[in-house]
């Protein structure tokens, strides 16, 4: 019997019949009071317990990936649903949040999804799609308004235009530690890799900066910016201040350059020293060497390094908003402080999102080079 | 032709290559033999500056190298080592079109020049030239690396054990495609070996290295016939002997009028073959395509100084 039974079938089952028992959502008088908690409607949730059910079956592949999508999009739907209908006769001020049950079915199939996807393999051009496709879906999911009564889609509302100043504050802080950290950390990798008796130091000081807690940098940075600010001349006109996107920017960058140093040394030390003793041979001047055999050989670990900073910074991006750097790291301390986990939710998912994103997104541009630029064994 | 005068290389104070001094015609073969360590590559490595002289000169053609920008020299020497070293992210055509490309050649050009390297090489340019190297076997890489340093049709080549890492079968059909294309071109060849019958079979002239010092620089021949040390001696093997002296020369070069019974042996077999094929089938003379015979009397004439 068991042997007809699928393992991580049983175990996505298992989380999903828990988030079946718990409630769905959360409906409170006002967005920071507890609430008390609703569950699904039964047949949504009979529909729900038996896709569960059917994939501890030896399903195909095709198939557990199709109710996978199925149970994603009724739980979404069941959501939005549930919201709807209490806010329909509820007081302006109640709000509806999704609840554990909520959240536990959402892992039961987001798991799901994950592991059909894994088995079947698709081809590297099907995980482009896959991953182009699930954009474009959350995307029309939420322009169809259907979720517009979900409690975080109401902070949403009330903070449009705030929510895509800090959206775009907190791409520009990851992106722009990244793109710091690779003008620094890309030479500053090759300079150590023609130098070795450099390596040891440089890599024992970014070691260091590596392991100082974000909170406790932000604290040095303050006082030490503040003074620079005040006392340098002309400082504080170029944009150098104790707090705001300043030092923000800097302590990320700071954060990014022992994975980029590291793996462009990497990197290039794993390039064959035959090919390099050719290379050389061959007449290839040392700025050829570096640019037509050196760094296409490197790129892939290279950007095994940009796709940890990035994933990296967009998540550590957060702390900025704790010192007035901006980005969804906004929503998130002010939701604390205000004890409103709806506003946290508001910075919290889209983060989870653009580091999701991101991490796949790269994953799969490193396997593409992989591809086309096979490394010698 | 290539000049290398008192040329002498030091690490930490001790000569590694010491006073060495030699000769290399246009278009012959000198092959570098010695023991492991005994300096072969450092001397090879001075020779396009990948390794700098402590003292002495090289001159190529009248020229001395150290008045030229070592990449600019190098892209005039053609250069293949020990695993081949071929850029594992560009095609295999890509690859031998390095140096062309290093030196502006015309896209034309460098087509063409490819596709010849590659028939030269017996590699069907169609099916080859598109290919990453490692979708080619070990025997075929080597081809390549040695293809791609011929590519810009440089006058000098170097070789530092280009076929160390290739099976005895492919091997020996590697030096016999080496020595054709060699005599086809020109080139003119310095080539490191660990192995005393490739610098015989392949050496118009072998120098003898030993710890640092040339001891002796002369035709195969002269080398087994006349050693100039017992380190010499040694490197030869002295049970080998006849067995090199007579790989040396082919068979119709001392056919003679006669008659003998028996299946004939190709005109260019070595002596060697010839007496092993007396041995293997109890003949005293062979009969040689084209006519003639080798008698065992005349081989073991030949196999003795
Ligand atoms: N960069 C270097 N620094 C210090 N010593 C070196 C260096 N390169 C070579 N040597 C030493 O010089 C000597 C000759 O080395 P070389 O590589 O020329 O020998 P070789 O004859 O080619 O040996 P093999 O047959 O093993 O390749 C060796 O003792 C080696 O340790
Ligand atoms: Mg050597």
């Amino acid at each position: 019997m068991t042997a007809r039974l699928d393992r991580p079938g049983l175990l996505f089952a298992l989380i999903g019949l828990v988030g079946l028992v718990l409630p769905l959502v959360q409906f409170k008088a006002n967005r920071i009071v507890p609430g008390d908690g609703v569950s699904m409607a039964l047949p949504l949730a009979g529909l729900l317990a038996l896709i569960l059910l059917g994939g501890c079956l030896r399903w195909s592949h095709g198939l557990r990936l199709a109710a996978a999508l199925a149970g994603l999009g009724t739980v979404i739907a069941a959501l939005g649903g549930t919201a709807r209908a209490l806010m329909a006769d509820g007081p302006a001020l109640a709000r509806v949040a999704p609840a554990a049950g909520f959240w536990l079915l959402l892992l039961a199939f987001a798991l799901m999804l994950t592991d059909a996807v894994t088995r079947l393999r698709p081809a590297l051009h099907w995980r482009w799609l896959m991953l182009a496709g699930a954009i474009a879906l959350v995307a029309m999911v939420l322009s169809t308004g259907w979720l517009d009564q979900v409690s975080v889609m109401r902070e949403y509302a009330a903070r449009r235009d705030a929510f895509l100043r800090e959206g775009v504050a907190h791409l520009y802080l990851a992106f722009g530690s990244l793109g710091l950290a690779l003008m620094i950390g890309l030479p500053l990798g090759v300079a150590i890799h023609q130098a070795p008796s450099a390596r040891g130091p440089v890599l024992s000081v970014l070691n260091i900066l590596q392991t100082i807690p974000s909170l406790a940098l932000f604290g040095i940075m303050i006082p030490i910016f503040g003074w620079i600010a005040a006392n340098v001349p002309g400082a504080a006109q170029a944009g150098i201040a104790g707090i705001g996107v300043f030092p923000a920017l800097v302590a990320l960058f700071l954060y990014s350059l022992l994975p980029v140093v590291s793996n462009t040394l990497t990197g290039l030390s794993g390039v064959s020293p035959a090919t390099q003793e050719a290379a050389i041979g061959l007449g290839l001047t040392r700025f050829q060497r570096l640019t037509w055999v050196l760094v296409p050989l490197a790129l892939p670990v290279l950007l095994a390094a940009i796709r940890i900073v990035l994933v990296q910074n967009i998540g550590l991006a957060v702390i900025a908003g704790l010192i007035g750097g901006g980005g969804f790291g906004t929503f998130v301390f002010q939701g604390l402080n205000q004890t409103a986990m709806d506003l946290v939710l508001l910075g919290a998912l889209p983060t989870i999102g653009l580091a999701l994103v991101a991490g796949i997104a790269l994953d799969l541009l490193v396997q593409t080079l992989n591809h086309t630029t096979p490394r010698p064994a | 032709m290539i000049q290398i005068s008192h040329l002498t290389k030091l690490y930490d104070g001790k000569p590694v290559v010491d006073d060495v001094s030699l000769t290399v015609e246009r278009g012959q073969i000198a092959a570098l033999v010695g023991t492991s360590g005994s300096g072969k590559t450092t001397l090879l490595r001075m020779i396009n500056r990948l390794v700098t002289p402590s003292s002495g000169q090289v001159l190529i053609d009248g020229q001395d190298t150290a008045a030229i920008a070592p990449h600019l020299l190098r892209r005039r020497i053609g250069y293949a080592i020990q695993g081949h070293g071929l850029f594992p992210h560009r095609t295999v055509g890509q690859n031998i079109a390095t140096v062309p490309r290093l030196l502006r050649w015309s896209a034309d050009d460098i087509r063409a020049r490819v596709d010849e390297l590659l028939t030269l090489f017996q590699l069907d340019p169609d099916a080859f030239r598109d290919r990453m190297p490692h979708e080619l076997s070990g025997g075929q890489q080597q081809r390549i690396g040695v293809a791609r340093a011929l590519a810009a049709k440089p006058d000098l080549l170097l070789m530092d054990e280009p076929f160390g890492a290739l099976d005895p079968v492919i091997r020996a059909k590697a030096q016999a495609d080496l020595r054709q294309i060699q005599r086809q071109l020109g080139t003119t060849l310095v080539l490191v070996t660990h192995d005393m019958a490739e610098a015989i079979l392949l050496g118009d002239r072998i120098a003898v290295m030993d710890r640092g010092k040339l001891v002796q620089y002369a035709p195969p021949a002269d080398i087994l016939r006349a050693p100039a040390t017992p380190f010499v001696e040694a490197l030869i093997g002295p049970d080998m002997r006849p067995f090199h002296l007579l790989s040396l020369t082919p068979a119709f070069q001392i056919a003679t009028e006669g008659h003998a019974i028996g299946a004939p042996i190709p005109r260019e077999a070595t002596l060697r073959d010839a007496l092993a094929e007396c041995l293997w089938s109890g003949r005293d003379a062979l009969p040689v395509e084209g006519g003639g015979v080798v008698t065992l009397a005349a081989l073991r004439q030949r196999a003795a100084p």
